[in-house]
């Protein structure tokens, strides 16, 4: 009668469970107030306003007594919404922007960038004794002004005046928080040092301190001068002026654009690409039809085999049943990237053991030649996924109702007659949803196809690394140029991940509802 | 007599009644288990072969010396093991919790939202996360900036990124199979004065074992073979997973470097091979309520 009446979060008081959850959610708080602190820093906004709204609604929801449900479901639906439901979102955006090389910031960042391209040592700017210095493992430099006055900086600090530098022959001897590289040091680290420049200030437009031999520092200012007021670029050498267009370049007027820009929305302009652009339109339509017969192809190949090996060993007088089944089922215990790059080896033309052992020393271009190189993706994942589709037919056989089986006999139904009206139907109600998500599977089946064939071999009509074994999550990976091969295409390969969800999701809903319906008739 | 006449005068026709009965399962069995093992076999002769090359591995068995496996010491392949290992574990013991805790809510509370978060999670299963690398790449650029441990080239990032995945995949399942928990043994508990964490912690989870421990192992090994997001965000050799690892290989020298690659497969299959093959039964389990594994 003493105790508190528990209710709604459990326990009051000091249990042991209670200081649990207290120590859980002060680590959490600790390093969230880290990461709201750090994206202050960071001038982050996005990502501080998201973490303070985590920090509000994790708190609430562990010490409130009325969010028992979100307790539970939080720390799931935290990773859900930032790392699936966010990047998704994020990729509709990009999807919509010319996000890219060239296009890869805000337009601030391009302007710096481009200033500091194009900085050239003007003829006769100053020049100042210069000594090489270290924040820790940041170099920087420091520079004696005509005046006398110490001046240091790093890549990220513009210069600024040092009180207490001991200064001999005109070269800075120690400076206080900095260590001086010795000469050593500077030869060592010679590459970092020339590339090195250091902000006159925090305007762009005022250049920066460089130097070639580590005690000579010259002044580097850009031949780029811009002008805020009218947001244009100016070249000061030509004097051509250049303003901003509608796809993030400065453009003169002659049509000549600066080679950094920024991303700005772009409209449809990926989509319309994708589909009629020369270059893309055509790889981008065949390879559309061949993702989709690859994908079809396989779950019907895998599922027929599956099938009829699951009907041949569904029989209880046959021996050894178990040892079949197990043995049978290996190459889905093996993880599907070791099977892929095995059997690219297996293969090989001229060395694989395909063509040398099985075939007596063929030379057949299994993966180089187009036609052989879809039958070889095709071959392989139907060793990788029969077992799979095995397995659930087995499944789906044992759990078949034997009253109707029973009926059909009594009833007067051959073996092939009860196995079309009545085993198959109820085996595909059984099996349909997984064939749905087989498919959504080999649809996106990227592993498969990047360690086999790597997309290949290459279509010779076109100027995209794209190949005639190419699915669309493939393509999307080499537009992205993530791999370093092409250009980075940020927009256009987003735009393709759309596609690629759209068609996706549209076969998921099309086809849950039909078995559904099936259900119902069954 | 009779009975013998009969018995010689049968045999023929038993022996096709047989074959066409049983025998011809024998004979399908034993094609499908060369057709399904030739690989395997091959991987293994080769793994075991002098050379170390493409090449040199045709002739099954020709030599056997561990040569191979002892090379895999002067690479960063044991680097590359662990690290699929910790990313892997560390993903299937998360994904275990965060979905078991989502399905337990969705299962024994009524809440405002509720139809509305199974819709939705419905929804999302049917965007595969790994189509979004490109954002998921620049989303953990900006993350990077503030805390470089989620940023790129980190194995923490990346276990965030498949924890993401998480509740989408398998919320479902384990919702199927936490409402075929009787109620009534949770409401008896809370008489006897359970909170809802002891109810959860000590009987709803000890219930549901079995499919935790399917959930658990279909995401570790689907976590053990991704390729695309883990390529994608690992940059430095030292922070690759085997998937990433074992790619290089053979995608840079394929010849030359055959025999470590074979060693690495063999190696790197046992985990799961073995996993597999004790756990069949729940896995099986598994997968005709649902699952795809990668």
């Amino acid at each position: 009668m003493y105790s508190p009446v528990t209710r709604g979060s459990g326990r009051t008081g000091w249990s042991p469970g209670f200081l649990v959850k207290l120590v859980l959610i002060a680590l959490v708080d600790a390093l969230g107030v880290y990461a709201v602190l750090a994206a202050w820093g960071a001038e982050s906004w996005g990502v501080l306003a998201a973490m303070v709204a985590l920090l509000i609604v994790a708190n609430w929801a562990y010490f409130s007594k009325r969010a028992l449900p979100l307790k539970y479901i939080l720390p799931g639906l935290a990773f859900l919404l930032v790392y699936q439901v966010y990047v998704v979102a994020y990729t509709g955006y990009v999807a919509f922007t010319n996000y890219g090389d060239g296009h890869n910031s805000t337009k601030e960042q391009a302007i710096e960038a481009l200033l500091v391209q194009n900085e050239r040592r003007v003829e006769g700017s100053p020049s100042a004794p210069l000594t090489v210095v270290a924040d820790g493992d940041t170099l920087g430099f420091a520079i004696v002004s005509p005046d006398g006055a110490v001046q240091a900086g790093t890549a990220d600090q513009p210069l600024e005046p040092v009180d207490g530098a001991s200064v001999d022959a005109g070269q800075v001897t120690a400076l206080p928080g900095y260590d001086v590289l010795e000469y050593a040091a500077v030869l060592e680290r010679q590459q970092e040092v020339t590339e090195l420049r250091v902000p006159v200030s925090d305007d762009p437009n005022e250049g920066s301190v460089r130097t070639q031999d580590a005690r000579t520092g010259y002044v580097f200012t850009s031949t780029l001068e811009y002008d805020s007021a009218s947001d244009t670029m100016t070249d000061t050498t030509t004097g051509v002026t250049y303003t901003p267009n509608d796809d993030g370049q400065f453009e003169a007027a002659d049509g000549t654009t600066l080679p950094v820009g920024w991303r700005v929305l772009v409209g449809l302009d990926n989509f319309v690409t994708a589909f009629g652009d020369d270059r893309y339109a055509g790889p981008f339509g065949k390879i559309l039809v061949w993702t989709f017969a690859f994908a079809v192809l396989s779950v019907a190949s895998t599922f027929l085999l599956g099938l009829f090996l699951a009907i041949a060993f569904n029989d209880a007088r046959l021996r050894g049943r178990r040892i079949y089944r197990t043995l049978v089922i290996l190459p889905y215990a093996i993880p599907g990237f070791l099977a892929a790059l095995l059997w690219s080896g297996m293969l090989n033309r001229s060395h694989g053991f395909v063509n040398e052992v099985l075939l007596g020393g063929a030379s057949i271009p299994w993966l180089t030649d187009p036609v052989l190189a879809k039958l070889a993706v095709l071959g392989v994942n139907l060793w990788l996924g029969f077992p799979y589709m095995f397995l659930i037919c087995t499944g789906a056989l044992q759990s078949l109702p034997t009253d109707v089986l029973e009926a059909a006999k009594i009833d007067g139904a051959g073996r092939w007659r009860t196995w079309r009206s009545i085993t198959l139907p109820l085996l595909l109600v059984a099996t349909a949803p997984l064939l749905i998500s087989s498919f959504a599977f080999n649809f996106n089946n990227f592993t498969l196809i990047y360690m086999l064939t790597g997309g290949g071999p290459r279509f010779d009509d076109a100027s995209v690394p794209l190949g005639h074994t190419d699915i669309l999550i493939s393509m999307v990976y080499s537009v992205s140029g993530l791999d370093g091969t092409a250009a980075k295409d940020y927009g256009l390969a987003s735009a393709l991940s759309i596609v690629i969800f759209l068609v996706v999701a549209t076969i998921s809903a099309l086809a849950f509802r039909r078995t559904r319906s099936l259900e119902e008739i069954a | 007599m009779n009975s013998r006449t009969a018995h010689v005068a049968r045999r023929p026709g038993q022996r096709a009644r047989w074959f066409s009965e049983i025998g011809w399962r024998h004979l399908v069995g034993i094609i499908a288990v060369v057709y399904a093992g030739f690989p395997l076999v091959y991987v293994v002769s080769a793994s075991l072969a002098d050379g170390g090359t493409l090449t040199g591995s045709n002739e099954l068995f020709a030599s056997v010396s561990g040569a191979n496996y002892a090379a895999l010491a002067g690479t960063r392949f044991w680097t590359w093991m662990a690290n699929t290992l910790v990313v892997a574990v560390a993903t299937g013991a998360g994904t275990v919790l965060m979905g078991a805790a989502a399905a337990y809510a969705f299962s024994r509370f009524r809440f405002s939202g509720r139809r509305v978060g199974l819709t939705a999670l419905l929804v999302i299963q049917m965007f595969p996360q790994m189509l979004a690398f490109v954002a998921i790449f620049l989303l953990l650029i900006s993350l990077g900036n503030v805390v470089p441990g989620l940023g790129l080239d980190s194995k923490l990032s990346l276990i965030c990124v498949y924890l993401g995945g998480a509740l989408g995949v398998n919320t479902f399942l384990m919702y199927g199979f936490f409402n075929t928990v009787p109620r009534e043994i949770d409401e008896a508990a809370k008489i006897d004065g359970a909170s809802h964490a002891q109810i959860y912690w000590t009987i709803v989870l000890r219930l549901t074992a079995p499919i935790l421990a399917v959930v658990g192992l279909l995401s570790f090994i689907s976590t053990f073979g991704e390729f695309i997001i883990a390529r994608v965000l690992l940059q430095s050799e030292d922070s690759w997973t085997l998937a990433v690892g074992l790619y290089g290989w053979v995608s840079s020298l394929q010849d030359a470097n055959w025999g470590l690659f074979t060693a690495g497969a063999v190696i790197s299959a046992v985990p799961v091979l073995a996993l597999f093959l004790f756990l069949q039964k729940y896995i099986v389990g598994g997968l005709t309520a649902g699952s795809v594994k990668g």
